[in-house]
């Protein structure tokens, strides 16, 4: 076998490989990585606290929040308080928030199903929940109805993709994404529908405004409706990271390996679907983060889910607020953080599909 | 490891691809499946490995009923080496030889010390440890065989099935894959391999099975299998089958080539 073994070598020795060590440099770099993107949002978050119209210095902005814990004596105004805690943490928590779970599916879905163009709502999770938003409005809901017609129009969504897939023939994944294509252009007429009918004089302008998506309206008690079932989600996609490489191979090669593909892949689509709908309820439309996030992580941490995960939830949570921040601060008039997205996720796409792939 | 197949026909939808197939394969041996293409070779794998479940007779393992095992069960039994496939996302060859490990792990638990370790010495074992850190699809088609075969060894399963596993090689990797594969074999390790190359089957193998249209033709010794009449009638072609060194190999020649 020793003979054996040194003509493989010999025969395959055109680069000279050091000696392998169990820990490659290549995922201690990856987890340098991980800890800069932590370290990153952390500064984005006190620097996007910090900003706005009415000035709340980094230092007053810690003190607010660890008065919650531990008293402290009172270096700032009612009014700063009353602006930090009911706009501005709401609203950069919200962005934080929504940006790791859309990068989070993203990245999940893009592994799920074999395919690097997918994102978080190719089986028709924000169609959905735009479907149950603008319905909401005809009806004049309060903001909370909506956000709760929207999550639940989400998951039904999903739901009868899912089962419509389970008795369509043919390639499994290829069948699912097609049917998500297919529903979520279902519902698209249904918001085009509902547009139609709707009031010009207040609820389209709703509607439309809704559709591009905004973490405008962000308060404490929405975080804390939506916040559960994005943490649920995202330990389920976080736990399960490792199988997503697996999952990558194909159905059958899993199963040879010991993996059931078809039930890791539905768990994945249940947890995603969760955060995906939790997500797009409270915020509307905010496309491109899902699809770009887990690209640009890939290039920086490599394929490998057990790093892609964490990088993509990091990185996620820091552009959508940096976005969001550009969102309210950079002109008069706030622009619909959905078009800024798309304005910054467009090009990138394209730059993706053109780029020539390595040798 | 023995696995007995018993009976085995299977159809997608009308068009049988297999009919009464009935073969055993003792422990530590080394079976070429040879056949033209599309005789069903890949069919009679993917039963063997349950991913065609619907089929009618028996294939036991061990004496225990494929059908009857888990997902998790049959990994510990048969690893798989597909057809050359390349994976969307750019893995190291680490990654890929550890995905084989999944079956040791509970549902929420992640590869440790102990699946790397196994990872690299299935790397070693092929011969390809300086690759571990090499981008999977970045290197050539027969270091990736070697990898997918480090895989299979990292399953840790008696029993490695690969479907054509050089067809997509040049004759260097094909020599040296093949090499491999029979240094495993002699290993103790139950190696069951396509191919349509008889001149490879002879060489490689410890029994050749030889289907046609689905049906055994014949099973047992390549010397008795590897004739002039039956790789003629298995090809619908005039070969002439060579024995060369004392019987070591076997050569096919096509008989209007060297008749004038």
């Amino acid at each position: 076998m020793d003979q054996h073994n040194e003509e493989h070598k010999s025969g395959f020795s055109e680069s000279s490989g050091s000696e392998a060590v169990l820990v490659s440099s290549h995922a201690k770099h990856a987890n340098v990585i991980i800890a800069g993107l932590a370290v990153l949002v952390v500064v984005i978050m006190f620097v996007s606290l910090a900003l706005g119209r009415f000035s709340i210095p980094p230092d007053q902005a810690v003190k607010m929040i660890l008065n919650n814990i531990v008293p402290i004596n009172q270096t700032w105004t009612d009014q700063q308080a009353a602006l930090f805690f009911n706009v501005r943490l709401p609203r950069v928590l919200m962005a934080l928030l929504v940006g790791c779970c859309l990068s989070v599916a993203g990245a999940a879905y893009q592994g799920t199903f074999q395919n690097p163009l997918v994102a978080p709502d190719i089986l028709g999770a924000s169609q959905g929940a735009a479907f149950g938003a603008a319905v909401a409005i005809l009806m004049h809901f309060s903001d909370w109805g909506i956000s709760i017609n929207a999550f639940c129009w989400s998951l039904f969504t999903v739901f009868l993709v899912l089962v419509i897939s389970a008795h369509a023939r043919g390639n499994h994944i290829t069948v699912v994404v097609l049917a998500g294509v297919m529903v979520s252009s279902l519902f698209s007429a249904g918001v085009s529908y509902a547009k139609l009918v709707a009031d010009p004089n207040d609820e389209l302008a709703e509607i439309t405004y809704w559709l591009m998506g905004s973490v405008t309206g962000a308060s404490m008690s929405g975080i804390a409706n939506v916040f559960p079932i994005m943490l649920v989600g995202s330990i389920i996609l976080f736990v399960v990271r490792w199988r997503i490489n697996i999952l990558t191979m194909g159905d059958d090669e899993a199963a040879t390996m010991g993996v059931n593909a078809r039930k890791i892949r539905l768990l994945i689509i249940i947890a995603a679907t969760l955060v995906t709908a939790a997500s797009v309820c409270v915020t509307g439309m905010i496309g491109w983060v899902g699809l770009v996030i887990p690209h640009l992580c890939r290039m920086l941490v490599g394929a490998d889910y057990r790093k892609l995960i964490p990088a993509s939830m990091l990185m996620g949570s820091g552009f959508l607020l940096l976005v969001d921040d550009i969102a309210r601060l950079a002109t008069a008039q706030e622009i619909p953080i959905g078009i800024l997205t798309a304005f910054v996720g467009a090009p990138f796409f394209l730059f993706l599909i053109t780029r020539k792939k390595r040798a | 490891m023995s696995i007995d197949v018993k009976h085995v026909s299977f159809s997608y939808g009308k068009h049988e691809v297999l009919h009464d197939v009935s073969f055993e394969i003792p422990d530590s041996t080394l079976v070429n499946v040879l056949g033209p293409n599309g005789v069903g070779k890949s069919t009679l794998f993917r039963c063997i490995l349950c991913l065609n479940n619907t089929y009618t007779g028996q294939i036991l393992v061990n004496g225990k009923d494929i059908r009857n095992m888990s997902v998790k069960e049959r990994a510990r039994e048969i690893s798989y080496i597909p057809q050359s496939h390349t994976p969307v996302y750019d893995y190291e060859v680490i990654d890929v030889v550890t995905m084989a490990t999944g079956h040791e792990l509970k549902l929420l638990a992640n590869p440790g010390k102990t699946q790397l370790e196994h990872a690299y010495e299935a790397l070693e074992r092929v011969g390809i440890e300086k690759f571990a850190h090499r981008t999977y699809t970045q290197i050539s088609g027969g270091e990736q065989q070697l990898v997918l075969i480090a895989r299979a060894l990292a399953q840790n399963a008696k029993t490695i099935i690969m479907d054509e596993p050089t067809s997509a090689l040049d004759y260097g990797n094909t020599v040296r894959v093949l090499s491999c594969v029979k240094e495993l074999a002699h290993e103790g390790l139950s190696i069951i391999q396509s191919t349509h190359n008889p001149d490879q089957a002879f060489l490689y193998s410890g029994r050749t099975l030889v289907l046609s249209n689905g049906r055994v033709m014949a099973y047992g010794d390549p010397r008795d299998i590897i004739t002039s009449e039956l790789i003629s009638k298995l090809y619908h072609v005039d070969v002439d089958v060579q024995s060369l060194y004392n019987d070591k190999v076997r050569v096919c020649i096509p008989v209007d080539q060297i008749h004038d």
